[in-house]
């Protein structure tokens, strides 16, 4: 069979050769025509049951352990024993290299979706995505997760399975209010990471000395009372990654229990752009595949039959229910983000009236890849959407906005349709959807009281009246009191300050941090 | 650029094994309420497939701060008829959002799937072997050495060279023993040396550094440590279960299949405890023999009933081929109750003196037909010779039971944990 020209598999079969052959037949399209920059690839062939246990660790090849993901691991194993679930065809890793995992049965058809889909589209993805780039280390992810595996089962060795999992238990609780949402001064180096963590232990052992313990404690010197502001200067606040703050600054954490929560901290802040870009990601990687697909087939690589099985695939993956159809959770991020990449495609290459207006920069500029490429590297969902869904995408799935005021008594109201004086609500409204500044509750580290009885004091600033679930919310502090040592209290206000609720949560006797 | 291709599939699966492992042991008293309730209405050799259960999620939740209530603002695709202004009438009271809900509450309780193992590990867990030392025979069994830090004496054999070691070189050092190399550097000095004072100098320095190295030996027998072993009592490690039966007339198929579930149970529980179990099946009507175990439960017998034949058939077993010494003897007994009368004396002494010194347990078990009469009638002859020498204290266990449901809460009766083990019943 010929490099190129010839057919790259017959029938649904597949052997690694024919991966190969696939793999180097969509990088020649990928390179040249789409001009895409990725990652190096590796494809990994995995069973049904070895997709089961990748999911129950956020897909990743290795995790820590944790009794979370043994439940979700129950929980998903019913449901795909019952038939309620079906498995990805495919779990693709934000790694270099690039690791996408493959069930092995897939057909040779299916194989050839997923590599460009995953290997190609996903990967591109990663590589130039401004927040993959700011936020996560492709190099050192696979090293660190083995670090943070090894170092917490070595705490468990030491310090006893329980306490460790307390940590753990508390430290996930507040994995959601654990990121950066801000650049800092330096961008992660997982790697440089993992190598400080192993020094600040040996410099540890090293310096100990029991002798210290016994001398006396001398006088304290008499402190100026520092002022509100000073202090709060000097200990960064306000601060909305309460992660960080109490890595940094609880009073009565050990040192490795500070290194646990560094680590989930670390491991949040990775996934962090993969929340913020699912519509943008899988728009990528569907309309690279189906580029690719297409292509494919016009060189006759793959047969007709071939490529109505792709279709069939292809048009599952992209089908948007209505929102009056039982079917219907939400938009489907592959159909929302495939439909937009085609769109902007027809836009840049035959724009209408409607689009010059619209789209002044890019309608009729011609170079399709360009611009794509443009997007997929400076966008996230959130404003991917606000600049480019247009008004033909809005009328194609029929948008329409509605404003929910529990206050209204006359029900729900239609706020805005897919007409002239709806679309930029629409777009503006949808866009805000995606925004993780409205996704995820607004909490900030306000203030300690450092003379009194060490109280920390949160705040949740409310947005359109929606407050914090109370039976949850006292769990996850009751966590938050338990590292933190001493009470913790969290007010809920809303824009104008006043306040609507408090929460006011002390350590539990047993406390993780003893 | 290259590629590379791994095949996974053959690398071992159940990575997430050990945290489902973990997941199991905090839900634990959860999941064994569930067992317990799912086992109710099981037979017994269902009750050990395992399979789904349900438990409520209390303690198993991750809690995360989330909000709720307020305006809420959705763009949704497939609209049909309504224009701007239009009032859409809530779904229901709570102002949800129809389909697109369901996030949080919804999930309040949690199904999900053990396995065969799982299921028997957490069923029988609340459950204990009647912990008896092996009376009088605690002195016979085995002992094993086990490494228990170090001596100050011992054999020479067990000398530890890398802790003597060790510590002749604190101790050398504490002391300022002059290093070889030290002497050496003196001795080369002195001599290329030709000044006279020098040399004298060093002379007098060389003979406190060699005087001081004689002080302190090199390795002084304060330093030396012997590895100390203690010994241990091995714990036998092998069970052996002798199923007695009465296979006379009178026994209905009814109350051996009672029997037979009583000892598959006992069988699956010590299986858990003992590395090696084996299973003796003896039947007896007035003459005992050892059976295997199809034609123990299902072959065709008839003639009297004397128990005595199958406790000496049981004792004779014992004493050729398991020895007390080596093995866990278990046995229960599984009868109607009758027993020729003029055979119980013969039967008690038999218990008392031979049977039950060397087992570690021993159940009776009374089976009765279907309909409770058993419980109505006067105690059967056998239960009342066994009552009566277990009020002389003989350690017997005895349960009656007539009914399949019965069978699992006798078991649990019977090997309950007991803050004390002497009394049963």
């Amino acid at each position: 069979m010929g490099s190129s020209g010839g057919r790259l598999f017959e029938g649904a079969d597949w052997d690694f050769q024919t991966l190969q052959r696939v793999h180097d037949a969509c990088e020649k399209i990928a390179r040249t025509e789409l001009g895409l920059d990725v990652y190096p690839n590796q494809i990994e062939v995995i069973t049904a049951e070895q997709m089961l246990d990748a999911y129950s660790s956020v897909g990743m090849p290795l995790f820590y352990k944790h009794w979370s993901f043994g439940k979700q691991f129950a929980f998903q194993e019913a449901s795909y024993r019952k038939g309620l679930m079906g498995l990805a065809y495919e779990i693709v890793i934000n790694s270099s290299p690039c690791i996408s995992y493959l069930m092995e049965e897939n057909t040779a058809t299916m194989q050839t979706l997923v590599i460009a889909h995953a290997a190609f589209g996903h990967n591109h993805f990663f590589k130039n995505n401004y927040l993959f780039k700011q936020w996560t280390d492709a190099d050192g992810i696979l090293d660190y997760l083995e670090f943070a595996k090894g170092y917490i089962s070595a705490c468990e060795d030491r310090h006893g399975r329980e306490t460790v999992e307390r940590t753990i238990d508390a430290a996930h609780a507040l994995m959601s209010h654990g990121v950066d949402r801000y650049p800092g001064k330096k961008t992660l180096d997982l790697r440089a990471e993992e190598k400080r963590a192993g020094e600040r232990r040996q410099h540890e052992e090293a310096v100990f000395n029991d002798l210290w313990r016994t001398v006396p404690n001398t006088k304290h010197k008499s402190k100026a009372t520092l002022t509100v502001e000073r202090r709060r200067a000097l200990l960064g606040l306000p601060q909305e990654n309460i992660l960080y703050f109490l890595e940094k600054t609880a009073p009565r954490l050990a040192p490795w229990q500070r290194e646990l929560i560094r680590i989930v901290r670390h491991i949040a802040q990775y996934f962090y752009p993969q929340g913020q870009t699912k519509v943008m990601n899988e728009g990528t990687a569907t309309y690279v595949h189906y580029r690719i697909m297409n292509r494919l087939h016009q060189q006759g690589r793959i047969t007709d039959g071939n490529f109505l099985e792709f279709l069939q695939s292809h048009t599952n993956v992209v089908f948007q229910p209505e929102f009056d159809d039982r079917r219907y959770s939400g938009f489907n991020p592959y159909a929302l983000g495939f439909a937009m990449m085609q769109d902007i495609e027809r836009i840049v290459k035959n724009p209408e009236d409607e689009d010059r207006d619209w789209f002044p920069d890019i309608a009729g500029k011609g170079d399709v890849e360009g611009v794509l490429r443009e997007i997929w590297s400076n966008y996230r969902d959130e404003s991917f959407i606000n600049q480019f869904l247009s008004p033909a995408l809005i009328r194609r799935f029929r948008m329409f906005h509605l404003h929910d005021d529990p206050a209204e008594s006359q029900g729900i109201k239609v706020d805005a349709i897919h007409d002239e004086r709806g679309y930029r609500r629409v777009r503006r409204e949808l866009a805000r959807q995606y925004d993780v500044g409205f996704v995820d509750a607004n909490i900030e580290v306000m203030d300690v009281d450092l003379d009194g009885d060490r109280r920390l004091m949160l705040r949740h600033t409310t947005v359109k009246g929606a407050q914090l679930n109370e039976t949850d919310t006292r769990r996850v502090l009751q966590h938050l009191a338990d590292l933190w040592s001493y009470d913790v209290a969290l007010t809920e206000v809303d824009g104008t300050d006043k306040v609507l609720k408090e929460y006011v949560v002390s350590p539990r006797a047993a406390a993780v941090a003893a | 650029m290259v590629m590379h291709i791994v095949d996974r599939r053959l690398n071992p699966g159940s990575k997430s094994l050990e945290n489902r492992q973990r997941f199991l042991r905090r839900a634990k008293a959860l999941v064994q309420g569930a067992v317990k309730k799912s086992s109710q209405d099981r037979d017994i050799k269902d009750v050990l497939e395992g399979g789904e259960v349900t438990i409520p999620l209390d303690g198993m939740d991750e809690p995360r701060f989330r909000r709720e209530g307020g305006t809420r603002d959705m763009v949704l695709p497939g609209n049909k008829k309504f224009v701007e202004g239009d009032w859409l009438q809530r779904p229901n009271q709570s102002g949800g959002k129809g389909s697109g809900a369901g996030e949080g509450d919804s999930e309040d309780a949690f199904r999900f799937v053990l396995s065969r193992e799982e299921f028997v590990d957490l069923f029988l867990d609340d459950l204990e072997l009647p912990d008896l030392a092996k009376r009088k025979l605690a002195e016979t069994e085995s002992e094993g050495l086990q490494r228990a830090g170090y001596a100050t004496s011992g054999s020479p054999a067990n000398i530890s060279i890398s802790r003597t070691v060790s510590r002749a070189l604190a101790r050398r050092v504490a002391l300022r023993r002059p290093r070889k190399d030290e002497i050496e550097a003196l001795e080369a000095e002195l001599a290329e040396c030709d000044d006279d004072t020098r040399r004298r100098e060093l002379l007098t320095l060389l003979e406190a550094l060699k005087a001081k190295a004689k002080r302190i030996p090199f390795i002084d027998p304060i330093d030396i440590r012997y590895r100390r072993f203690e010994t241990v009592p091995k714990p036998v490690a092998q069970a052996v279960m002798f199923c007695l039966m009465d296979v006379s007339g009178s026994m209905s198929e009814h109350m051996k299949d009672l029997a037979k579930r009583f000892y598959m149970l006992l069988y699956v529980f010590l299986k858990r405890r003992y590395k090696h179990v084996e299973i003796v099946f003896i039947r007896h009507t007035d003459r005992a023999e050892e059976v295997d175990e199809d034609t123990f439960f299902h072959g065709p017998a008839s003639g009297g009933t004397l128990v005595s034949s199958a406790l000496v058939a049981m004792n004779d077993i014992v004493r050729t081929r398991f020895r007390p010494a080596d093995w866990n003897i278990y046995a229960a007994q599984a009868s109607d109750g009758d027993n020729m009368t003029s055979d119980s004396g013969l039967t008690g002494l038999l218990l008392t003196d031979k049977i039950l010194p060397v087992c570690q347990f021993f159940a009776y078990l009374e089976v009765g037909e279907a309909a409770n009469y058993t419980f109505d009638m006067p105690d059967s002859s056998l239960w009342t010779l066994y009552e009566r020498l277990r009020n002389d204290g003989a350690p017997l266990s005895m349960r009656k039971v007539s009914e399949r449901g019965e069978i699992f809460p006798v078991f649990q009766d019977l090997f309950k944990r007991r803050t004390t083990s002497q009394e049963r019943v």
